[in-house]
């Protein structure tokens, strides 16, 4: 089975963010990243998948080259090789247009199965593997949480709201998103690493009609959101004079205790 | 010319999600705003019913745009239908309930258009006809005002709690068009929705809920907020990724795909406050939350906050109420 697993590289969740001057994005500078939390998930499941019937497991990343990051530690894992697609500035994509970009570069693959996160941390669109599956006529399904590939159609588990779940029979080629939490995540080993570089990373440049594509939707501002409610902040700093005044404040304000 | 405002409705088991009427009440506010009529979509099979009870709100009609192959959802069943509704309707927003089902179907019915969703936006704003819609990015950290460009129509999600379900507007009675809407080969085959276990443990009636998250760190720490529970008399809850890393049973998940609760006091220990946790917590009566970053998402809905190490705080807390208890 050939398994393509779609990897982001993302800030850093205890990044401290910083908007840029023009206030349209981030200042990218000196952030560290690391790889969107479900796509690490959407490659543990690859490689249970490929242990279990065989083949090839593909990474591929749009995003300029500091995304090798994310790249290399996927071939650490036990990923066989690697696509770079080689953009500056993901911000200059649409959601259709960088789904359509990565369909592409990966549509001469053939793949059987072609995996994402089911949303990414940074932009949260949870829309790029659907759209990818549509230009490539692929059947989908979205928040999978198990995988049954025995059979010659897949057997998906879909989490559905409020603790509901419904299975999914469906042919394959098919584009599944996966949900974080699915399996527990293996560590690179010293031998993984030392295996990785040898391994191809295929540079391509952004390809098809979308590369060219009018973007349809455009972020005019960034900012931190307006706080809901007046929060009372406790302690100064001081987690300790917080605890007390808060125990305080519980009892003779929230009268809660 | 593109006009109008389409408003996709969503259904199972002869019941109606209760986010279509948030979605509603935002398409009010959108044609309102533009001037511009609304109209409701319903897909489906043998459920006419559900067709004239939406008549009953403030809209210019409602589709029924009905096919055997909608009696259950599909993601290729639903694409199709919708896509021939758009089509005909020619609307310049289509406003959706940012769902599970609209998340696996709606960004295929986008791309049938070239385009993708503005989604999981919390709030819009209409100045001279243009509409600036917000979204959340970064897990909640920050905000982002998007415009749409191009043709239309424009593609929008609102995410649950945007907009308040009993402010969708009733209305004189609108005429139910049904539609036999033509649906081409469906390739995925659904199974029988099932919940795993039967919820062992009810949150929904506890009086004080003491969550953790990822800030706890390993599952022997979890004791720490155990003590804290009892002196409270309270009940240990916690975020997803505890859970699926079991830590703690499931059925003490708090969420969108967990336990909604609404306690009189819920402390978080070291959450982020992304907003598939709020959604499950955010009505409770007064939120504590304890988090060593200041910008944590968690803070917008806390009446009480304390930036720290929730080491520090939580024996120093757990002593200090139970010398007022005592
Ligand atoms: C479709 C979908 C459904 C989901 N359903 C749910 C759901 O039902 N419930 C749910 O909870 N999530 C759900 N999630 C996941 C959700 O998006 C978040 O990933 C999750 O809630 C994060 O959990 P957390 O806050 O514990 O972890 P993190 O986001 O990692 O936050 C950990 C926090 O701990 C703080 N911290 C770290 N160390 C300390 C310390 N020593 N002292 C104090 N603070 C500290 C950090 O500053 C950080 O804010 C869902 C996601 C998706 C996409
Ligand atoms: N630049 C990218 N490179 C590789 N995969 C991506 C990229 N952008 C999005 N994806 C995949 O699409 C998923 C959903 O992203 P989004 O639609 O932005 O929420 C992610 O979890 C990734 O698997």
């Amino acid at each position: 089975m050939k398994i393509i697993v779609m990897m982001k590289q993302v800030a850093n969740k205890d990044a401290i963010l910083r908007v840029n001057k023009a206030s349209t994005w981030i200042e990218e500078a000196d952030l560290s990243w690391e790889v969107n939390e479900s796509d690490g998930y959407a490659l543990e499941e690859s490689l249970r998948l490929k242990e279990k019937h065989g083949g090839e497991v593909i990474v591929c990343s749009m995003g300029p080259q500091r995304v090798k990051g994310v790249i290399k530690d996927a071939l650490a894992r036990g990923a066989d090789r690697a696509i770079h697609v080689v953009v500056d500035d993901l911000n200059q994509f649409s959601p259709y247009a960088s789904a359509s970009v990565l369909a592409e570069a990966v549509r001469n693959e053939q793949p059987d199965l072609i995996m994402t996160g089911l949303q990414s941390d940074d932009y949260g669109y949870a829309q790029t593997g659907v759209i990818m599956a549509e230009i490539l006529g692929l059947p989908h399904a979205t928040i999978v949480i198990e995988i049954d590939a025995s059979a010659e159609k897949l057997r998906v588990k879909r989490e559905l709201e409020s603790g509901w779940y419904q299975w999914y029979t469906m042919p394959r080629p098919a584009l599944l998103t996966i949900q974080s939490g699915i399996s527990q995540i293996r560590y690179a080993t010293l031998k993984g690493i030392m295996a990785a570089k040898k391994k191809e990373i295929k540079e391509i440049m952004p390809s098809g009609e979308a590369a060219t594509l009018q973007p349809h939707q455009r972020i005019e501002r960034i900012y931190l959101p307006e706080k809901q409610k007046q929060t009372q902040f406790l302690g100064n700093g001081d987690a300790k004079a917080g605890a007390v005044a808060l125990a305080e404040k519980l009892r003779n304000e929230a009268r809660v205790i | 010319m593109s006009n109008g405002i389409l408003v996709f409705i969503e259904h199972r088991d002869g019941r109606f999600n209760k986010t279509s009427f948030e979605a509603v009440a935002a398409a009010q506010n959108l044609g309102r705003e533009l001037q511009q009529s609304v109209a409701a979509v319903l897909l489906g099979s043998g459920v006419g019913n559900l067709a004239e009870m939406l008549a009953g709100y403030e809209v210019a009609k409602v589709v029924y745009a009905e096919n055997e192959k909608l009696k259950e959802y599909t993601p290729d069943g639903y694409t199709d239908a919708m896509e021939r509704v758009v089509r005909q309707l020619d609307p310049q927003y289509v406003v959706m309930p940012h769902t599970y089902l609209v998340r696996d179907y709606a960004p295929k019915l986008a791309a049938r258009f070239k385009k993708g969703l503005i989604s999981d936006c919390i709030r819009m704003k209409v100045t001279d006809g243009n509409v600036r819609f917000t979204r959340r990015i970064f897990l909640g950290k920050m905000d982002a005002d998007v415009v749409s460009e191009g043709e239309p129509p424009t593609f929008v999600t609102f995410q649950s709690g945007a907009y308040r379900a009993d402010q969708a507007a009733k209305g004189a009675g609108a005429q139910v068009e049904t539609l036999q809407v033509e649906v081409g080969d469906v390739r995925m085959r659904p199974e029988a929705p099932f919940q795993e276990v039967k919820q062992a443990v009810d949150l929904t009636k506890a009086d004080v809920i003491v969550a953790v998250g990822r800030g706890i760190k390993s599952k022997e720490n979890i004791a720490l907020a155990e003590k804290l529970a009892e002196v409270l008399g309270g009940d240990l809850a916690a975020s997803r990724p505890i859970c699926d890393a079991e830590w703690l049973p499931i059925d003490r998940q708090i969420g969108s795909s967990g336990q909604t609760v609404a306690p009189k006091l819920y402390i978080a220990l070291g959450i982020s406050g992304a907003i598939q946790h709020l959604v499950g917590m955010k009505n409770s009566g007064t939120i504590v939350a304890i988090n060593k970053d200041a910008e944590a998402p968690i803070f917008d809905i806390a009446d009480y906050g304390i930036v720290g190490d929730l080491f520090e705080a939580v024996p120093v807390l757990t002593e200090e109420i139970r010398k007022l208890k005592a």
